[in-house]
């Protein structure tokens, strides 16, 4: 069995769900990373708590557990049917791992030298220009590796959509593995060398990332 | 919907998978620390194209999703030529999944070497100790404990991913509540009391953990430790 003319235009079909339920879980794990993160740090006791609560739960339980749970629970509990497992598995994908950004958004903050919200206070900025134009671009820049190393975990995460049946990469090499039973080392390694093709740019923008980090931020 | 009878019942039956998931955790973050060590090794050998394709293997291992490698070794291992044997489930996902840890564990072991200050290498060095004398005397006592806190983390991590060893039969917390899922059709709560099962067990050791960061730091802490000796406190 070749890989290239055979194995690999199976799995090319698969590359359009994968990325998108990647992508889509990327931006919605972001979003809710910056709103966790700068809820964590509000001055409302009862909006801190519960965020406490959100990121708690999702750290603590897994996300295979997280996606199985919504995929049963969202049609029954809210009597609403998504018609589509995509949805569901860029929900549990996004909220899993926007629990553990937001805690990386709530430490990269605090980590900025105290001294510089002290100078911007006392140049008499808002506490609004504070977060905007002095912690901010300090805290964006500890970030960045470590967003880059979650979304490596989330690319690793989306070989789980499969299991709630959606159509991905791991879905078409397990679809030809069943049939040719025989080649099935050949047919996993290549679908093993798909996802780290995918991860490359992630792992070179990490390493990136890191030389940035170091960059330009008082401590 | 939600009923409260299903879930009384559910209960004792997920909680029978509960050894095996802890068994299966503690095999394989067992596995994964020894074979952390031949990663450590591997990189350590002077020798650049080794050191250049070890690294490499190790990010590919760690960067590709777990659940594949698991099938791999359940349904592709046996048919390998001249290698392949048939494993268990749970030798797989103890394998399986160790592997996958195993590159981590020994960056966390190549952190705590490098964590020693160049100073120490070189003292050691010029008081004439010996090759086993400086690890055993200097280098591993400043190494090791600054990584047991990371260490406690990622055995924290490698609990919650053990579920997916449900996929390939391993009859954990996971299996059982899909397989009343499937008798009782009762999902929700089945795996409720999966996530509380988890919750229960990963928050209070996660807690657990950070206050041993806490104490670690404090106690190795070259400032906090020359401190002690300044007030002639002999440090602990």
């Amino acid at each position: 069995m070749n890989p290239i003319t055979e194995i690999a235009p199976q799995l090319l079909r698969g590359l359009q769900t994968t990325l998108t339920v990647l992508l889509a879980s990327a931006l919605f794990s972001y979003l809710m990373a910056f709103i966790g993160g700068l809820c964590r740090l509000s001055k409302n006791f009862l909006l801190r708590k519960f965020t406490g609560l959100y990121i708690e739960i999702f750290r603590g339980t897994s996300l295979i557990v997280q996606l199985f749970w919504l995929y049963y629970a969202i049609p029954i509990l809210f009597d609403i049917d998504l018609a589509s497992n995509w949805v569901i598995g860029v929900i549990a994908i996004g909220l899993n791992y926007g629990a553990y950004l937001s805690e990386v958004v709530r430490s990269s903050i605090l980590s900025v030298a105290p001294g510089q919200s002290e100078a911007a206070t006392a140049l008499n900025m808002s506490s609004f220009q504070r977060m905007r134009f002095v912690i901010f671009p300090q805290a964006v820049r500890m970030m960045l590796p470590e967003f880059g190393n979650y979304t490596i975990q989330m690319l690793k995460g989306t070989a789980l959509i499969s299991l709630i049946g959606l159509r991905d990469i791991f879905y078409y090499g397990d679809i030809m593995r069943s049939t040719n039973l025989a080649h099935a080392p050949l047919i996993y390694a290549v679908v093993l060398i798909f996802y780290f093709i995918l991860a490359l740019p992630l792992i070179f923008f990490t390493r990136k990332a890191e030389e940035i980090a170091k960059k330009g931020v008082a401590s | 919907m939600w009923s409260w009878d299903r879930f009384n019942e559910a209960f004792p039956h997920v909680l029978q998978g509960l050894t095996m998931t802890v068994w299966v955790t503690l095999l394989t973050f067992l596995f994964a620390l020894i074979f952390g060590f031949v990663w450590l090794f591997l990189r350590r050998i002077p020798l650049r194209p080794l050191n250049w394709t070890v690294t490499w293997i190790m990010e590919f291992i760690r960067s590709t999703p777990p659940i594949i490698q698991l099938f791999f070794m359940y349904l592709a291992w046996p048919v390998l030529p001249y290698i392949g044997v048939t494993l268990s489930p749970i030798t797989c996902a103890v394998i399986g999944l160790g592997i996958h840890f195993s590159t981590y564990i020994g960056e966390i072991y190549r952190s705590g070497i490098e964590s020693v200050g160049k100073g120490q290498w070189e003292a050691a060095t010029a008081l004439n100790f010996s090759l086993i004398d400086k690890w055993r005397r200097i280098i591993l006592p400043q190494a090791i404990p600054p990584t047991i806190p990371m260490l406690g983390n990622y055995f924290i991590i490698l609990f919650k991913e053990v579920p997916i060893a449900a996929t390939i039969s391993v009859q954990g917390i996971l299996y059982m509540a899909n397989t009343f899922g499937a008798r009782n059709w009762a999902y929700i709560e089945a795996l409720t009391i999966v996530g509380i099962i988890l919750l229960a067990l990963s928050y209070p050791s996660a807690v657990l953990i950070r206050k041993l960061e806490v104490k670690m730091n404090t106690r190795f802490d070259k400032n906090a430790v020359i401190k002690k000796i300044e007030k002639g406190v002999r440090p602990s």
